[in-house]
């Protein structure tokens, strides 16, 4: 039984309440908007060819964005979510993983499969749902997987990969894998109830697993103060008995080194850590949202102004490691990549009718097979009502 | 062959399916050392060790979310919710997350491998939380087995078969057959068939359909019918999703009559599904409407437990009213 807690506490005769502000947590910041490390901040381990790496990735990332949504805007894609002024925080926290740990993301941290190399293609057929989609064209844009690159599809129930995670960690730490998993949330999502039991879970099975939370301020329209009252996420860690950090998410290095480090800890000791990345969701939720009912022009342009991509840039230039030239020429290319990659996706099939009863289980059951024989007879009957379809079935 | 009562199978199950495969892995509140509420993971802890074998905090979603990550992963997770009554924190994991794994992700991934074990039903005198039966819940969402056995030979071959089927499965255990229902049972490995019922005792008058603890109310009431003269096929269901049409609709299609029996109330309980098919696929061949001898609709009472039920009397009067509709 554990009574230690009660063996420890210092015994008081007077009530003495805790303030529930007073865990003092302290924010890392390794770089500054300009480019210029911060005086004895300790660098992650980063070269050129990786730090080249991380900012084509971020690169690419923004590009991405600017066009899926402008296609939204077209009508060309039903949706979209950017991770504008926030690109640092998955690409970072990618970088400073192994190939083989798993990430479990919650739906803004594309940046994150960007990294690992997931092709623009990939990226399209899933917006577009068509046949080439590796997730067979069943959920929204921007829902994400791939086994091959240890990247778990993407679950709209928010929260809910977070006890995964914790699972996924503790399956790994069995098998003796090199391996942990990163758990990524936001700070809306950390009031669901499955941040609590993922966290508790994990502190108390010695799971593997970094819990990384990007707060940005907002869930929808809802601000982060009227999501908690206590200090930010990074405050419940400590009550978990969980090793935590607070780092500024916009500052791509202070995200590779607390990723750097919570890995080899987590690896190390078979504990979970948490890490509260501070940032700002400088775009709206998704293509259905307009932040400007919620919030002033004047606060986006205040975190306008920390973008961390820029400020990535800014280090790189001050290093010798990329120049203006190659800004426009990798900028440029990006775009019309992108452009292009659409008109190719938009114009591939929908899935065949087959694909409606595959995977629900190993194999259709026998009344589900009989389902869609019912529903080709009917398609054949109206074919004009189901034109994606009807043309294609045997 | 031993005498087992269904906990002993149980376990014996679990030890089968622990010691096959090394990444096999129970987990629940109080499952570790004590061995469970009912002891079916006694010794579990000790043969194979705290990793594989333990206790979760007291979170009932975090035990499936967990299960969820963990079978996602290749571990092969064997989560006990302590009792079905308190499955429904874990509701989002279960519907959302387990059931539609693989189907949402084009089979990039799934969590074939999870099984969840938890007990159901009344006549404990549990009252309102400590007797439902939540299996038309989860019969109502695709991706999910549900699967319920009636004695310890059936649990035994049936939670075996759960434990490796490459589907998530939720095994309910009739907690009121714990010690009550004995029965030989072999000591090696076996397997029962999912999603294939089992014609228990061959009738050519009406056909009696139940699953889990109801078996043996409608057994009882068949005895009764008999000594009228009436002879009942009795089916067990066994499993819930997917369930086995074919068997049923052969069965009625013989008899020309059928009577459904659950624990759960009768509103839209798994009861009706099968009542609604079978119109359809036998309505030629009905002599009377089908018949559903349920729970009543409202909260599992305590003191009126034994009025509320779906006792042999009722059934017994269902029977006698579809053989002389």
């Amino acid at each position: 039984m554990n009574t230690d807690v009660y063996k420890e506490s210092p015994v008081v005769h007077q009530p003495a309440f805790i303030d529930g502000h007073s865990v003092e947590i302290p924010i890392l910041k390794v770089l500054q908007q300009d480019g210029t490390v911060y005086e004895g901040a300790e660098l992650p381990e980063i070269d050129q060819e990786s730090a080249t790496k991380i900012y084509k990735t971020l690169a690419f990332h923004r590009v991405l964005d600017e066009r899926m949504v402008a296609s939204q805007r077209q009508g060309r894609l039903s949706f979209y979510m950017t991770a504008l002024g926030e690109e640092a925080a998955s690409v970072g926290g990618a970088a400073g993983l192994k190939p083989q740990d798993m990430i479990m993301a919650q739906y803004r941290e594309q940046g994150a499969l960007m990294y690992r190399g997931f092709s623009l293609e990939n990226f399209m057929n899933q917006m577009f749902s068509n046949e080439k989609d590796l997730g067979k064209g069943r959920q929204m844009p921007i829902h994400y997987g791939s086994r091959e690159l240890n990247y778990m599809t993407i679950s709209s129930p928010l929260a809910t990969q977070i006890p995964q995670a914790t699972g996924y960690a503790y399956g790994q730490k069995l098998q003796g894998l090199d391996a942990v998993t990163i758990c990524y949330f936001g700070e809306g999502a950390a009031s669901e109830g499955d941040f609590h039991a993922g966290l508790n879970m994990a502190a108390v099975h010695r799971a593997p697993v970094i819990f990384f939370c990007r707060n940005n301020g907002y869930a929808i329209s809802t601000p982060a103060d009227e999501q908690y009252a206590g200090n930010g996420i990074a405050s419940r860690g400590v009550g978990y008995g969980i090793k935590t950090i607070r780092i500024d998410g916009n500052d791509i290095l202070a995200v590779l080194k607390a990723t750097q480090d919570a890995r080899t800890y987590a690896l190390a000791e078979n504990k979970p850590v948490l890490i509260e990345a501070m940032s700002y969701r400088l775009g709206a939720h998704s293509t259905s949202d307009d932040p400007s009912g919620y919030r002033t022009r004047e606060e986006e342009a205040k975190w306008q102004a920390h973008d961390p991509i820029l400020r990535m840039k800014n280090w790189m230039l001050a290093n010798k490691w990329w120049d203006e030239a190659q800004e426009t020429t990798l900028f440029d290319k990006l775009r019309e990549e992108v452009l292009a990659a659409v008109k190719v996706a938009e114009k591939i099939d929908k899935p065949p009718v087959e694909d409606l009863i595959t995977d629900v289980y190993d194999e259709p059951p026998t009344l589900l097979k009989a389902q869609l024989a019912e529903l080709k007879v009917h398609i054949k009957k109206y074919p004009e009502a189901y034109p994606f379809t009807a043309g294609r079935i045997k | 062959m031993a005498q087992m009562n269904l906990l002993h199978a149980i376990n014996n199950a679990l030890d089968i399916a622990m010691t096959e495969n090394e990444r096999a892995v129970c987990f629940g509140e109080d499952v570790g050392h004590f061995g469970g509420v009912f002891r079916a993971t006694s010794g579990l802890q000790e043969k194979f060790g705290k990793l594989r074998c333990f206790n979760t905090p007291l979170v009932e979603q975090g035990v499936i979310g967990f299960a969820n990550g963990l079978a996602a992963q290749g571990s092969v997770p064997i989560a006990e919710i302590q009792f079905a009554d308190y499955i429904f924190p874990a509701f989002d994991q279960i519907v959302n997350e387990s059931a539609k794994f693989r189907y949402r992700s084009g089979n990039e991934f799934d969590v074939g491998n999870l099984t969840i074990r938890t007990p159901y039903g009344g006549g404990i005198a549990g009252g309102l939380y400590h007797s439902q039966s939540p299996e038309a819940y989860f019969a109502h969402t695709p991706g999910l087995k549900v699967v319920v056995p009636r004695n310890p030979y059936q649990a035994k071959g049936l939670l075996l078969a759960s434990i490796r089927d490459k589907n998530p499965v939720i095994f309910f255990e009739p907690k009121r057959l714990y010690r009550a229902s004995v029965g030989e049972v072999p000591l090696e490995d076996y397997q029962l068939p999912l999603g294939k019922a089992e014609i228990v005792t061959p009738g050519s008058d009406i056909t009696l359909l139940a699953w889990g603890a109801q078996m043996e109310i409608i057994e009882k009431a068949a005895e009764m019918a008999a000594a009228d003269g009436i002879s009942c096929e009795i089916i067990d269901l066994r499993t819930i999703l997917p369930w086995d049409i074919e068997t049923v609709v052969n069965s009625v299609t013989k008899t020309g009559r059928l009577v459904v029996s659950q624990e759960a109330p009768l509103t839209a309980g798994f009861a009706s599904e099968i009542a609604a098919t079978i119109q359809k696929e036998c309505f030629l061949h009905l002599e009377s409407p089908i018949a559903r001898i349920c729970g009543m609709d409202t909260p599992y009472p305590l003191s009126l437990e034994k009025e509320y039920v779906a006792d042999h009397l009722k059934v017994y009067e269902a029977i006698k009213h579809s053989i002389n509709y």
